[in-house]
């Protein structure tokens, strides 16, 4: 079963619904798929590099070229240009790389040269086994990455995907293959503009879904009133703390000092398993 | 000569559009017979790799100058590599078209805005 934490406005909860949620089941896989900046490790201790992922991208042979322009009339994102007569740009960043360039090439022209984007790492904690994606920093595309991470899920057991903040392509790959959301948010204006945002994805995605609201207590009821109209079920309240606030800030995990939220939680997995049956 | 001026209408009392790769016109205009063709801009719902494929056009046209509010870095590497030479300019395009006739304009010698790919603005 592959469950994704996600939420739409960064810094609603995610990763400690992810880490402790992994902590109260044991025996699971947590994925970090928020490769530009993963921190479910800063909870759990030192991890090890398990892959290096690796791109392909073009590699232009301009003895060949005849500047014919048929890759950058291919190229959607426009990574190629050709001026006529000799003069060939590849713009790294916009390169999305499929490859179709080097396929309709007519001359040869175009390879593959291999790029390295990042690594996954890996570590151990008791029962919960982490990955973690890393992108290279000013590498501009982590759908790659999270892909391979995505590939992690052989479908043996429990899998807690722990998503990057927003609704672009990076959350979307992460949906991927899922069979339920939990989408952790705030109870504030902002938290519920996002909120919205982030149904509308997983609902696209065709996903069951559920909402933990963190921080229960502070802001309005405009997050409960949205889950009431839209038929949302709530899973979980967490009430703000200076408990959890002290824990978190000194990077320690939630549910070896809080045995209600560890049994919340393990409710919370209980009536997911329900629902995906 | 073909000039092309990135514009927010489809003739010359257009204002000139700020932006490059993602203006809403081109107007193509040959400075000899005085003709304006104006060209819907594709690229403004391109998802990336507009200012890139503006300038491709603008190459493909035959322009020798391009007259605009700001050009990014990829755009301005593409127009470079083609030898076509960027103005700024603010106001109509008819006044930018005078400017341009009467060597009145400032010459873009380099990107004036970062790159906005990846939704960075």
């Amino acid at each position: 079963m592959k469950i994704v934490v996600a939420s739409g406005k960064g810094g609603t909860g995610k990763t400690t619904v992810s880490v402790n949620l992994a902590l109260v089941l044991g025996n699971c896989t947590l994925v970090d798929c928020d490769v530009e900046e993963p921190n479910c490790a800063l909870f759990l201790g030192d991890m090890k590099v398990h892959q290096d992922v690796i791109l392909m991208e073009p590699a232009f042979d301009l003895d060949r070229c005849t500047y014919c322009k048929e890759c950058a009339d291919f190229c959607h994102y426009h990574a190629i240009a050709v001026i006529p007569p000799e003069s060939l740009l590849f713009f790294r960043e916009l390169c999305h790389p499929c490859g179709g360039c080097a396929i309709v090439c007519q001359h040869q022209a175009i390879g593959e040269s291999p790029r390295m984007i990042g690594d996954i790492r890996r570590g151990e904690f008791g029962g919960v086994t982490l990955y973690d994606g890393q992108l290279k920093i000013g590498e501009p595309l982590a759908v790659p990455l999270i892909r391979k991470l995505n590939a992690l899920d052989d479908g043996d057991g429990v899998f807690i995907y722990d998503s990057p903040p927003g609704t672009s392509c990076p959350v979307v790959e992460t949906l991927q293959g899922a069979d339920y959301a939990v989408l952790v948010t705030e109870p504030t204006p902002f938290g519920l503009h996002d909120l919205k945002l982030a149904v509308d994805v997983v609902k696209n995605a065709g996903l069951p879904l559920g909402v933990i609201i963190n921080r229960d207590g502070v802001g309005d009821d405009g997050v409960e009133r949205f889950c009431e109209e839209q038929d949302i079920e709530i899973l979980l309240r967490i009430p703000e703390s200076r408990q959890i606030a002290e824990l978190y800030s000194s990077g320690n995990c939630l549910v070896q000092d809080m045995p209600d939220l560890a049994r919340s939680l393990r409710a919370v997995y209980t009536r997911i398993q329900e629902v995906v049956g | 000569m073909k000039l092309c001026i990135s514009a927010q209408g489809t003739d010359l009392e257009a204002m000139v559009d700020p932006r490059f790769g993602r203006c809403a016109w081109f107007l193509m205009i040959d400075t000899e017979t005085a003709s304006v063709e104006a060209i819907e801009n594709a690229g403004v719902s391109s998802p990336g790799g507009a200012g890139v494929g503006a300038a491709q056009l603008v190459a493909e046209k035959g322009c020798k100058a391009v007259i605009t509010g700001n050009l990014g870095p990829k755009a301005h590497a593409t127009l470079a590599a083609a030898g076509i030479k960027a103005y700024g300019f603010e106001g109509k395009a008819k006044d930018a078209l005078e400017a341009f006739t009467n060597g009145k304009l400032v010459r873009l010698n380099g990107p004036s805005k970062e790159s906005h790919s990846g939704g960075k603005w």
